[in-house]
């Protein structure tokens, strides 16, 4: 923040011997630019939005009504009737919050053990864990399909959420948080008799709070958005996730009830968009953070 | 390094040696059954996790590499060794020439633009005028939105009889293209789509490295009497450059891997002319049920990613710790 103020005073300051009226249009044309780019990422949502809650036939009458002339709720109950959405949101909830949670719980373990305690081969171990970090989720579909076809688990939960539970970027993440840590507190621990289940508990995640919980969102929103994965993984109906129920919902009743697609992408859209209103901070600074910093 | 290092070398330094004459016996005894204690604490601790990485990072690759030598269909019990066939029939298809080709111009296309759309909000953002706290985070959002959502929301902004589309293009007295239907249009459509998910985190990375450069730099600059484009071009951009070549690197990762945009807007068609290679992928292993041909693809897409990010490592700077 304070940065970027600074580079504002840099440029008025260097503005400062120009004109008056210079600087006034360059100002102007900062915020034209700014609200066109606001336009650009609103209209889509606008236009999501005003299909979901126009009467049918208004969103297929032209010329084009910028409001509906009586919002209605019956695209929902189409979708519904339509696919069972009810089903695919408990099964994405399902699936979010087991997966993420377990993540999170064994990155903070693995985190640990790499921060805090010895082994041999620990090094080489963590290479491992940073190589991970470079193999393309795309290139381990066939072997990872046929790993979890030999356990038996096609078309279940486990099936969903297995091979999303290791976790490299976390481990990473954490374990580069958790060494940052002031010493003394966990040599304190230590004298107290802590063990390190407690020490990792009561002490190293609770002063580890944003990097958790940014690791944490981040898997969520992971976990909430995955397509591919669970498309492959999952083959009836009442086994699919929201993403999955979308393109179901498209695919059998075809392009031709706007309304009806547009209300179920706004209940897949607006858990997340709740989320990232309340967490952007962490969001924001997580996934950008993790990129500058590295 | 922390606790533990201490704990380890306490016994053996000179300057703690009277604090331990009582025990001189149990003294060196003692780490060691603590060490055993403590490896088994790190296998408890960190074996699940490292367990499922090897099955579900580690063995694909290599598992890969095994299928990618045989004719396996998913079904027959025992998969036939056939060398590298899989691979020479790959590079003497005409069709997967063209679908490298597509590939090619996808990844170009989706990160040379979400680079210059991003760094171009970034410079405006970084000037701080009112407001654009709201916008930075607006163009952040698609980023964090599921991209099948994103993708029906602009299947319908696409619609050349309902949708948005129309809307504009007949505002300027012309018919909207069939943007998803038309082969020569498809392409270019789920480019747009991609683009607009992923500038808004350019934007934002890009900003964060705009606000981390120092501020005297850039005031010596002015000073010397350079003008707004000369300070960018031979001052910001260069500093810039381990961020773009970080963003280069993890949005051609993603661009090459993109699946749920094509699979909700196109499905790799009409005519083949959105099948990317990730969805070749899919289409030889989950339709066709090519294993071979699909494995072999898989190979060939990781050794490109590996690559990449092989350059990026050679060259961008390394500030983790390893120890």
């Amino acid at each position: 923040m304070s940065a970027l103020a600074s580079l504002t005073r840099e440029t008025t300051t260097a503005a400062g011997g120009r004109p008056p009226a210079k600087r006034r249009k360059r100002h102007l044309a900062s915020y034209l630019l700014l609200g066109l780019i606001a336009l650009v990422f609103l209209v889509p949502a606008y236009w999501m939005v005003l299909a979901a809650i126009k009467p049918n036939d208004e969103i297929y009458q032209w010329p084009f009504t910028p409001w509906p002339s009586e919002p209605t709720t019956e695209n929902f109950s189409a979708a519904l009737a339509a696919a069972p959405f009810d089903q695919f949101f408990m099964n994405s909830l399902l699936v979010t919050t087991v997966g993420a949670t377990v993540k999170v719980a064994l990155a903070a373990l693995t985190a640990y053990a790499f921060a805090f305690l010895p082994f041999p081969g620990k090094k080489w171990l963590f290479l491992g864990v940073l190589g991970a970090l470079m193999v393309p989720g795309h290139v381990t579909l066939l072997l990872n399909y046929s790993t979890i076809s030999n356990l038996g688990l096609i078309n279940t939960y486990a099936g969903i959420i297995l091979p999303g539970l290791g976790s490299a970027f976390g481990t990473f993440l954490l374990r580069q948080h958790f060494m940052g840590l002031p010493k003394e507190v966990l040599e304190a621990a230590e004298l107290d008799g802590a063990g390190h289940l407690r020490k990792l508990w009561s002490f190293v995640l609770p002063m580890s709070k944003p990097a958790v919980i940014t690791v944490a969102l981040i898997a969520v929103i992971d976990e909430w958005n995955d397509f591919i994965w669970p498309l492959l993984v999952t083959n009836t109906l009442d086994m699919r996730t929201m993403p999955i129920g979308l393109m179901f919902l498209k695919q059998s009743e075809g392009l031709d009830d706007w309304g009806m697609i547009m209300a179920a992408t706004l209940m897949i859209v607006l858990p997340m968009l709740l989320l990232f209103l309340f967490a952007q901070k962490y969001i924001i600074n997580g996934m950008a953070g993790a990129a500058v910093r590295r | 390094m922390t606790v533990l290092e201490t704990e380890r070398t306490a016994p053996t330094a000179g300057a703690t040696k009277d604090l331990h004459t009582e025990s001189p016996i149990a003294a060196p005894a003692e780490p060691q059954s603590r060490n055993h204690r403590k490896y088994l604490l790190f296998a408890l601790f960190a074996f699940p996790n490292l367990l499922l990485i090897a099955v579900f990072a580690y063995w694909p690759i290599l598992g890969n590499l095994l299928l990618s030598l045989t004719d396996w269909d998913m079904i027959s019990p025992f998969p036939n060794f056939i060398g590298l066939e899989n691979y020479t029939a790959l590079f003497t298809d005409p069709g997967f020439v063209d679908v490298m080709r597509r590939t090619l111009t996808w990844v170009v296309a989706v990160v040379g633009a979400s680079l210059v759309c991003g760094l171009g909000m970034a410079l405006l953002f970084n000037g701080g005028a009112r407001g654009t706290k709201a916008v930075s985070t607006l163009a952040f959002t698609p980023h964090v939105i599921s991209g099948a959502a994103v993708a029906a929301v602009w299947l319908f902004v696409f619609d050349p009889n309902y949708g948005l589309s129309r809307l504009l293009f007949n505002a300027i007295g012309m018919d909207s293209p069939h943007w998803t239907t038309d082969p020569d249009m498809a392409l270019s459509a789920l480019i747009i789509v991609a683009v607009w998910k992923g500038a808004g985190f350019v934007a934002i990375v890009y900003l964060a490295a705009l606000q981390s450069i120092p501020r005297d730099v850039i005031e010596a600059a002015q000073l010397d009497g350079a003008g707004r484009w000369k300070t960018f071009s031979k001052i910001v951009w260069p500093l810039l450059t381990p961020t773009t070549f970080f963003l280069c690197v993890t949005q051609i990762i993603g661009a090459f891997q993109a699946f749920d945009l094509i699979a909700m807007m196109t499905s790799g068609g009409p005519a083949g002319s959105t099948t990317t290679l990730s969805w070749y992928i899919y289409e030889q292993g989950f339709q066709e049920f090519n294993i071979g041909s699909a494995a072999a693809s898989s190979v060939f897409m990781f050794i490109i990613l590996l690559v990449v990010t092989a350059v990026q490592m050679r060259f961008a700077e390394r500030k983790v710790h390893y120890s």
